[in-house]
């Protein structure tokens, strides 16, 4: 049995010179010195697991932090307006009215799905999902942003299905509809994929809960799953001879899902806030019980008095050290009042959810941990959550832009006849990162709780909140890693308009923002350019559109061997529609409406899926932002959906205008007839470069003929550039572009969908 | 009308079976899988989702949970029972329906909206519905692979006890693209597409006319509302 002797306070006191094994666990040596310095003597074996990993990179932001700040700096009344929750709880909370607020938050979860995807995915919902809970909403949604190495490559065929089911299988078994996303494909993550995971909540005002440890005498109390051996990241050297003798060597680093543990842990939460049974509830993710103590305490009145022999545990062998860092899923920690702590056990009793009372709050200012009647930890509770280290890491521009930049696109041949053009066209709609992706989608469960107004492949997915007056929520993420590559500053901003974009195409008002930044090593100064870069991008341009950055995460040290991802700041929009009746789909279902294609065409091919589908390129810069445009056709499809002058709207972004138009045909398999003479001319483009160019606040709009006027004099009023550049026709057999080729549903059809089967396997139903 | 939606831990679209019941114009009462109690409901509803994490096999435990012993007195009494998806996992564990769910045969969970044809009318839950009627009821599942020895399948067609039918595309390998069965008496009816997902328009499945239009879902509910005001 184990004969682990626990490193006391008393010990650690009595020997300042005891070897520890603190470059193991990822921390530097003067970091190691700020710590004792603090403490006044060394940290004991259970101190130094709490610091190693509270001050780790993913739990610090020490890298980040001071560049995060933008986000709150950059703020105007107008984004402080609806905003109940911002930066810095478990989840941004945003008011939608008539009393209703919506919590949401993306985070990654790229280390540990490339190396167990099935897991790694699965348990990357599973943590988002209870940063909601947190809250005191009940989490009504998922999304997933994915990125992956190259489609066709070996591993990508291990990595991808092993993603999609466990995506699949937790967010499914949770009950959660997952309605969007985006997946691409780029050999720049193909030993580092991305899996970004979105969870979006509800709740009413009055139920909005903060997860703090106040009130001296309440209790702490640990209940879900028990506490094992997995997850234990950077600690297993917590279990070598150093600390332990005879017990287990070495811990799996990626924790195991339980989703039907945290569905039960889900409705015991809810039902706890409703019978204002609990004072807060905070989620333990990353870095476990040492995370939710000493940030539960430092939140609250200070102190926090726990023991952690009455931890319930898978494993009776574990240490205090692996018990402190354990990640081990489904748990949750909740403060609670002495008087309600009987009413409270009663609850997690009814869902059979195993709880135990590890200790109370006090206010000595301190977190102090015992285990096996000895103290083993005693600290500030603020040195270990808030005031970890931070830095201001060397940044360079990087050397190879502006070759790169030289580079565009320019110089690459344009198709040289219609028949070249239409064979283009049908390529870069069969390439992987605009391909139908219901290999994918058809694995997960939209219609689940009967609010999905929307889903795949609609612009953005969208929740009603309110089954009587149909307000609702729509939720869009996006990122261009190409574009970001070209320039890290516009690429972010490029990444918000587009997510914008897709919320304001449905109908509804963009009102906040998280993030999920995916960059290279921060130690490598061309890739803390980039962050700082992307950073500084995001947040002017949120300033600008006068939406807040709720939340979100930052995921570093994403590399290929040696070579760093593309910059891929994920950006997730959520826009508030009235009702959700009124919302709009992304493609057209009834013949002879007009189509209107709103906003300019420039020549802007640099990074776009044309040159990198059709020419393997990538260089020059990405297109112009114009966020006053975009915010000015945000405000006009607001008033068309609320008036119902348009019957569809679709975004114009990856693959330009050919990929909107092939989309919105096969929405619903209505054929389209269009003539381009018009807009060439009056943007001065060729044809090529309307059909394939991604100049940014453009939308595709289909428009009854009896709203016909009334909707051009609303563009004409706002001064939103309007031109009509075809109409929807049954007659019509997909996609006939006058005068010069015609492509059937049938063509459109197989070059949209054939891709993804080609490597995965078939589509059910096709 | 009260219809009760049992509520199992891990049941997923028990709200959305309240909801189906509400829209059709009866009263949904919550049932809870530990009581033995059914609250003098008139119909029950088993609804989709992962009860007890379906482990050990998809339904197995639920079909022995305290409220089921309840369930199986009242159906062989009788009262109507619709299993939909882990609903219909249930009623084949407690032998209420014959046969077997299984794994998709492509292995893959799948969602997708699926055209299906009404079989039998003969039940409590598919009377309001003409016999050969094609209907779109979305499906999602990861077991709803149907299966039985020949004899039963045989049996199953002969007494007409299949009750929808798979169209255009079996999504799951269910022998003889049975999708769902009902019992001898009609009061029983189990099936894997969630009728529940398709009764209000706008968040339902596309239809030729519209997106997300699709009830076709809501005659389930309405058939046996109509039974108990003839009855």
């Amino acid at each position: 049995m184990n004969q682990h002797i626990p490193d006391t306070v008393d010990n650690a006191a009595a020997t300042p010179e005891k070897h520890q094994p603190f470059e193991a666990l990822g921390l530097k040596p003067d970091e190691y010195e700020a710590i004792k310095q603090l403490l006044g003597r060394r940290p004991t074996s259970g101190e130094l697991a709490m610091y190693s990993v509270m001050w780790s990179e993913h739990c610090s932001y020490k890298s980040s932090k001071v560049h995060l700040r933008q986000f709150g700096q950059k703020v105007s009344d107008e984004m402080r307006e609806h905003l109940m929750v911002g930066m810095g709880e478990n989840a941004g909370v945003v008011d939608i009215g008539e009393g209703w607020a919506v919590t949401f938050k993306i985070e990654s979860h790229n280390h540990p799905s490339y190396i167990e995807p099935f897991q790694g995915a699965a348990t990357g919902v599973g943590g988002i999902v209870r940063d909601i809970i947190s809250m005191g909403a009940r989490p009504v949604a998922v999304m997933d942003a994915l990125r992956f190495g190259a489609v066709d490559h070996a591993d990508t065929a291990r990595v991808l299905p092993g993603v999609v089911s466990g995506i699949s299988f937790y967010g499914n078994c949770l009950g959660l509809p997952n309605i969007g996303g985006e997946t691409w494909f780029d050999p720049i993550y193909q030993a580092n994929p991305l899996v970004n995971a979105l969870a979006v909540g509800v709740l009413r005002h009055e139920d909005l809960h903060l997860a703090n440890a106040r009130g001296v005498g309440n209790k702490v109390v640990l209940f879900g799953a028990r506490t094992g051996g997995d997850g234990i990241g950077g600690a297993s050297i917590l279990a070598s001879d150093t600390f332990s003798e005879g017990g287990p060597t070495k811990r799996p680093a990626v924790q195991v899902g339980d989703p039907f543990a945290e569905k039960v842990l889900i409705e015991c939460c809810l039902e706890l806030y409703r019978e204002g049974l609990v004072e807060g509830i905070q989620d333990l993710g990353a870095a476990g019980i040492s995370c939710a103590t000493s940030e539960l305490a430092s939140n609250g009145d200070g102190g926090m008095a726990v023991d952690l022999d009455a931890v319930l545990l898978r494993d009776p062998s574990l240490t205090a050290e692996e018990i402190l860092m354990s990640e081990s899923q489904e748990r949750m920690m909740a403060i609670v009042e002495p008087a309600k702590l009987e009413a409270f056990l009663a609850v997690t009793a009814k869902w059979d959810v195993e709880t135990s009372v590890l200790g109370e709050v006090t206010d000595t200012g301190r977190l102090v941990i015992h285990w096996r009647g000895e103290k083993i930890v005693d600290v500030d509770p603020t040195t270990v959550a808030v005031d970890g280290p931070v830095y201001h890491r060397p940044m360079t521009r990087p050397a190879w832009l502006d070759a790169l930049q030289a580079d565009t696109a320019a110089a690459l041949p344009r198709p040289a006849d219609d028949d070249a053009l239409r064979a283009q066209a049908l390529q870069v709609l069969g390439g992987p990162n605009l391909a139908d992706a219901s290999w994918i989608t058809n694995q997960y469960d939209y219609y689940v709780l009967g609010n999905t107004a929307l889903a795949m492949p609609d612009d953005a997915g969208m929740i009603r909140v309110d089954e009587q007056s149909g307000l609702g929520v729509a939720l869009a993420t996006d990122a261009n890693g190409r574009y970001c590559q070209l320039d890290p500053y516009q690429g972010a901003q490029l990444a918000l308009a587009e997510a914008y974009r897709n919320v304001a195409a449905t109908g509804a008002s963009p009102r906040a923002v998280s993030d999920c930044l995916n960059f290279g090593s921060p130690e490598n100064p061309e890739v803390m350019w980039q962050f700082a870069q992307a950073v500084e991008g995001l947040a002017d341009a949120c300033l600008e559109l006068g939406i807040p950055v709720t939340g979100g995460n930052v995921s570093f040290y994403n590399q290929t061997g040696d070579v760093p991802i593309h910059p891929t700041p994920v950006v997730a929009v959520m826009g508030v529609i009235d009702d959700v009746a009124r919302r709009i789909p992304s493609g057209w279902q009834d013949e002879g409406e007009n189509l209107y294609l709103l906003g300019t065409t420039a020549l802007e091919l640099d990074g776009s899926a044309w040159a990198g589908v059709v020419h393997g390129h990538l260089g020059g810069t990405p297109p112009r932002v114009d966020l006053p445009a975009e915010k000015n056709l945000g405000g006009l499809l607001a008033v068309a959906a609320d008036e119902g002058l348009v019957t569809s709207a679709h975004d114009l972004s990856d693959g330009g205008l050919v990929a909107t138009l092939a989309e919105g045909v096969l929405r619903f398999g209505v054929g389209a007839r269009l003539w381009l003479a018009e807009l060439c001319e009056r943007d001065g483009v060729d044809v090529a470069t309307a059909l394939f160019s991604e100049s940014t606040a453009r939308v595709l709009v289909s428009v009854a003929r009896e709203d016909d006027v009334k909707f051009r004099g609303l563009c004409e009023g706002r001064g939103v550039p309007v031109l009509r550049i075809g109409v929807t026709d049954a007659e019509v057999d997909g996609l006939e572009l006058q005068d010069r080729f015609s492509l059937t549903h049938a063509e459109l059809r197989h070059a949209h969908r054939a891709t993804l089967p080609a490597h995965f396997g078939a589509v059910v139903g096709g | 009308m009260r219809i009760g939606v049992i509520t199992f831990p891990g049941s997923l679209d028990d709200r959305d079976a309240m909801r189906a019941i509400r829209l059709a114009g009866a009263e949904p009462v919550a049932l809870w899988h530990g009581e033995h109690d059914l609250k003098g409901v008139e119909a029950i509803v088993l609804p989709g989702g992962f009860s007890y994490g379906d482990y050990l096999r998809c339904g197995a435990i639920a079909a022995h949970s305290p409220i089921m012993a309840e369930v199986i007195d009242a159906a062989n009494d009788g009262l109507p029972v619709l299993g939909i998806c882990n609903g219909f996992q249930i009623l084949v564990e407690t032998h209420l329906l014959p046969g077997g769910l299984v794994r998709n045969d492509h292995g893959d969970f799948i969602r997708r909206d699926q055209r299906l044809r009404v079989e039998s009318t003969e039940s409590s839950w598919t009377s309001g519905f003409t016999p050969g009627q094609e209907i779109t009821i979305p499906l999602k599942n990861g077991e709803g692979g149907y299966i039985a020895d020949e004899a039963t399948l045989d049996r199953l067609e002969g007494e007409g006890l299949v009750a929808f039918r798979y169209l255009d595309v079996n999504p799951n390998g269910s022998l003889r693209d049975i999708a769902g069965l009902r019992n001898e008496r009609g009061n029983v009816v189990g099936l894997m597409p969630h009728p529940e997902h398709a009764v209000e328009p706008g968040f339902g499945p596309d239809t030729p006319a519209a997106m997300r239009s699709g009830t076709d879902g809501l005659t389930f509910f309405t058939s046996v509302l109509r039974q108990s005001v003839l009855a």
